[in-house]
């Protein structure tokens, strides 16, 4: 049974998504309050264990007298707001920015990416054939795994994770600026030289597979990655007692990938660089041995 | 935290450049050589050293300044003295244009190509020094030049800025420059000839029924008693006998706005700040002044210094905050020099410090040296600037009233703005609210540059007409049009010249007053290659932090490249695009960068019919 924490009663906030009027807890944000309404509002860089850094600004709604569009993510109820999802003006913007996101990076990984870019009737390709990309090499330099920054959206989930939010190693920041900007490591040295643990806590977060599995990668590559023939299973990590949860991802046999389960008040989705990649004893199978 | 530092080792000249700033470590747990017996038995550093954090980008400017670069043994030394991760002082470094990561000349030269100076003829002194040194990056004969955003020297373009690394690090100020000009000023910028005085940019100077520039010219900058004489500190005195809440009311009602171009009603920030109940609170002056165009900030801090000093003091003084941060952009040596004895001088005796005037209020104040980034102007990319962040805005609300610096309450007002605080209180203000109109009260001062007869900063009481201004200024014979407010800001056609030069007035014509440019542009001026150059400013200048900005202002500069001899049908499509991409830049990037950066483009294309 999974413990779940009940946190103290909240003040109910009055407000009105599209002329509907809705009530949703003090401190909420609207994504919150679009979600309980039933609401799909497309988002990217919002993730469930961090702290929204309202960058990719695809969740952008209308908030009754504001000059510009808010971000959902971030921004919190008030008693009052009249807010609207699905105006002509939020979805342009939105179909804008998935047409400058898909123009200038790859979105080929980035779940509901194409389902979003269909919706909104996004074009990417008006840009030009000459439109500035990303354009980055995948960054192989462990075994571990790989970052295909030519994926990145900038959403600085990962940062978050590796810096004050869960891992606290700072192994990477935002570095240069503008269309420059890359997520990098100190002095932009390969990762083996860096400050990086390899828990992995990135991956976990990315929302586009700039960051993979070495695995995953190399089975992309070779156009074996089949995610319809994976299953799941949670388990318990069995390296120490902490009792973290792992959710091995099995293709053919085979542990493909190890994911952690967001909700679970032991690691909300962080494991450690033996839960997250020390899976190769399981599977060292006799006719694998020399 | 777990910071983890390479082997790179600073040289002792980067060593001696931190130590100089920070003082020596005192132990190996923040860079000492030797580790001592205590150092074994007791971790240092935690809370205590990350609360300096704010000195990593003082750090930078200390490597930097000595030599020329920063190198990874120089930024892992400073980020191992302030306990900040590599990566992160790896992403402020390279965050700000004025600072290199990769080895360079001691000696840089920063010509500028923005729009006063390449309205100047920008472009012929980059080819000649092409030509001459090398292209643009290279390393010719010692020195490397490269082009550079507004140096805010418009009335003198083309500028060009050169600054030699070392123990005293030297800079030259060259404008207007030649290509041989600037060679010379590479090669030996402590032999460059002296800068004109600051009034020489000012053609009204010592002239009767001026407010914020009266002093101009008139007062020695360097001297105290010289301010004092010419009624310096009467203000101050008086806001000690109205209190803090006199003050805001005086400022209230003298109808005061913001003059950095949002022209938010200042009594109300400051009232605002002045009641929060979380403390400390802070004053920050921005003085970024990055605006294509603008270049009254610098003129009003070069030839008044000590103005700004007392109107930092009052604000202060109102808003209960003990510590101001005057944030100054990197590319004003002069104004920074000027500052720097003003603040020292009104120290010593008394004007600033723990008893200011014998009146028992403690106010300090503290510059720090931009790096060369526009966004630092945002009001909160200020704050991650002074704080050792990269300077990305951070989004509202919280609003700085009530989050601003160090999550602390914080009044952030521009130089002009604060200047403006001087007469109100010595008038009153009644007085002070009787010049100008209803809604736009007092005196603004306008930076006008381009194809007139005399550039410089100009100040006319709020009402005045831009033909009034462009007549002082002398108007070239074949007006084209007029770029206000600076690249965020609008075109005004040559038969929209009685436009009142009032915050509403201009918004009634479709435009705005912004940070006060007015870039006078002639027939002879290539209007697709003006509007590509404001849209490689926001492309170069973005932070990078949300999509809209990153890649629209990217994608509008493409169109204008494809645009820049399309007229017509044949321009239609990608006129259309930049709608949707200016659109959407508009209503959802964060900050104000992208959220204006379509605004003269548009304006140009509508009100101008560029590319018809």
């Amino acid at each position: 049974m999974t413990a779940i924490p009940l946190r103290p009663p909240r003040r109910l906030v009055d407000l009105t998504l599209d002329g509907e009027p809705v009530r949703a807890p003090e401190g909420s944000t609207l994504l919150d309050a679009c979600r309980a309404a039933g609401k799909d509002v497309p988002t990217l860089c919002q993730g469930d264990t961090l702290t929204p850094k309202n960058a990719c600004r695809v969740c952008v709604v209308e908030v009754e007298g504001a000059r510009t569009l808010a971000p959902a993510c971030s921004r919190r109820v008030e008693q009052g707001m009249e807010v609207r999802t699905d105006t002509e003006r939020a979805r342009h913007s939105r179909k804008v920015v998935l047409e400058l996101l898909a123009s200038s990076t790859d979105m080929s990984t980035t779940p509901r990416a194409a389902e979003w870019i269909e919706e909104y009737g996004a074009e990417p390709e008006r840009f030009g054939a000459d439109a500035a990309r990303v354009d980055e090499e995948p960054k192989v330099d462990n075994d571990l795994y790989v970052r295909d920054y030519d994926k990145c959206i900038l959403c600085y989930k990962c940062v978050d994770a590796c810096g004050e939010q869960w891992q606290n190693t700072f192994a990477i920041a935002v570095a240069g600026r503008g269309f420059d900007a890359r997520i990098s490591t100190e002095h932009d040295v390969p990762l083996t030289d860096s400050a990086c643990v390899y828990c992995g806590n990135c991956i976990e977060v990315c929302p586009t597979g700039a960051l993979s599995f070495k695995t995953e990668f190399d089975m992309r590559e070779a156009g074996t990655w089949d995610e319809a023939a994976q299953t799941e299973t949670t388990t318990v990590c069995a390296y120490c007692g902490v009792g973290c949860n792992l959710t091995l991802h099995v293709q053919e046999n085979e542990i493909v990938k190890v994911t952690s389960p967001h909700d679970n008040p032991v690691t909300h989705g962080n494991l450690c660089i033996k839960g997250r990649f020390g899976y190769q004893h399981v599977q060292n199978h006799a006719q694998n041995r020399d | 935290m777990d910071l983890r530092f390479g082997d790179s080792k600073p040289t002792d000249e980067e060593r001696a450049a931190v130590d100089a700033l920070l003082g020596p470590p005192e132990s190996a747990w923040e860079g000492a050589d030797d580790r001592t017996d205590t150092d074994l038995r007791w971790a240092r550093g935690g809370r205590e050293a990350r609360e300096r954090r704010e000195l990593l980008l003082p750090g930078l400017h200390a490597l930097n300044d000595r030599v020329g670069w920063i190198s990874e043994g120089g930024l892992d030394y400073l980020c191992r003295r302030l306990t900040v991760p590599p990566a992160e002082g790896y992403g402020v470094a390279t965050f700000y244009a004025m600072f290199a990561v990769k080895p360079r000349p001691a000696t840089v030269v920063h010509v500028c190509t923005d729009l006063a100076c390449a309205a100047g003829g920008s472009a012929q002194v980059c080819a000649e020094l092409e030509r001459d040194v090398g292209p643009a990056g290279s390393a010719g004969s010692g020195a490397a030049w490269q082009p550079s955003p507004c140096l805010g020297l418009c009335e003198r373009a083309p500028a060009a800025l050169a600054i030699r690394a070392g123990e005293t690090p030297q800079t030259a100020v060259v404008a207007p420059a030649t290509a041989g000009a600037v060679a010379d000023a590479a090669s030996a910028p402590h032999e460059a000839a002296a800068e004109p005085p600051a009034a020489a940019a000012v053609p009204q100077a010592c002239t009767d029924g001026l407010v914020l520039l009266r002093r101009v010219g008139v007062v020695d900058p360097g001297s105290l008693d010289d301010y004092r004489a010419h009624g310096g500190y009467a203000a101050l005195r008086r806001a000690f006998a109205l209190g803090p809440a006199g003050v805001i009311r005086e400022v209230t009602e003298a109808g005061l706005v913001g003059r950095g171009g949002a022209a938010f009603p200042t009594g109300r920030k400051w009232s605002a700040t002045a009641q929060q109940p979380d403390h400390p609170h802070y004053l920050v002056c921005n003085a970024d002044e990055s605006e294509p165009g603008t270049f009254k900030d610098r003129v009003l801090m070069e030839g008044d210094p000590y103005a700004l000093i007392e109107a930092m003091t009052v604000a202060g003084y109102a808003t209960g905050a003990h510590r101001g941060y005057l944030y100054l952009r990197g590319e004003y040596p002069r104004a920074l020099r000027r500052l720097r004895t003003a603040i020292d001088r009104a120290r010593s005796r008394g004007f600033l410090g723990k008893d200011v005037m014998g009146q028992g209020f403690a106010f300090d104040i503290e510059i720090r040296r931009g790096a060369g980034a526009y966004i630092c102007g945002e009001e909160t990319a200020i704050f991650n600037s002074i704080e050792g962040q990269r300077g990305e805005p951070r989004s509202k609300p919280p609003f700085p009233v009530e989050k601003g610096l160090f999550g602390k309450p914080t009044a952030v007002n521009n130089v002009e703005t604060l200047v403006n605080v001087l007469p109100i209180l010595i008038e009153g203000a009644p007085a002070y609210a009787r010049t100008g109109t209803g809604t736009s009260t007092g005196t603004k001062l306008f930076c006008v540059s381009g194809t007139v007869a005399r550039p410089g900063v100009y100040e006319l009481p709020f009402g005045a007409t831009l033909r009034e201004l462009l007549e002082l200024a002398g108007p070239p014979e074949a007006l084209r049009a007029v770029l206000l407010g600076g690249a965020a800001g609008g075109f005004v056609r040559p038969d929209e010249l009685d436009v009142p030069l009032t915050f509403e007035g201009t918004r009634a014509a479709g435009t705005t007053l912004g940070s006060g440019v007015v870039l006078v542009l002639d027939e002879g001026v290539e209007l697709p290659r003006i509007l590509l150059r404001i849209a490689e400013f926001f492309r170069d200048e973005s932070c990078g932090q949300c999509v809209p900005c990153r890649v629209g202002t990217v994608r509008q500069e493409e169109a204008l490249h494809r645009l820049k001899d399309r007229t017509g049908a044949a321009a239609a499509g990608d006129i259309a695009l930049l709608r949707e991409v200016g659109q959407a830049m508009r209503d959802a990037s964060i900050c104000g960068l992208g959220q204006t950066a379509w605004n003269a483009v548009e304006s140009a294309i509508d009100r101008l019919g560029a590319f018809k």
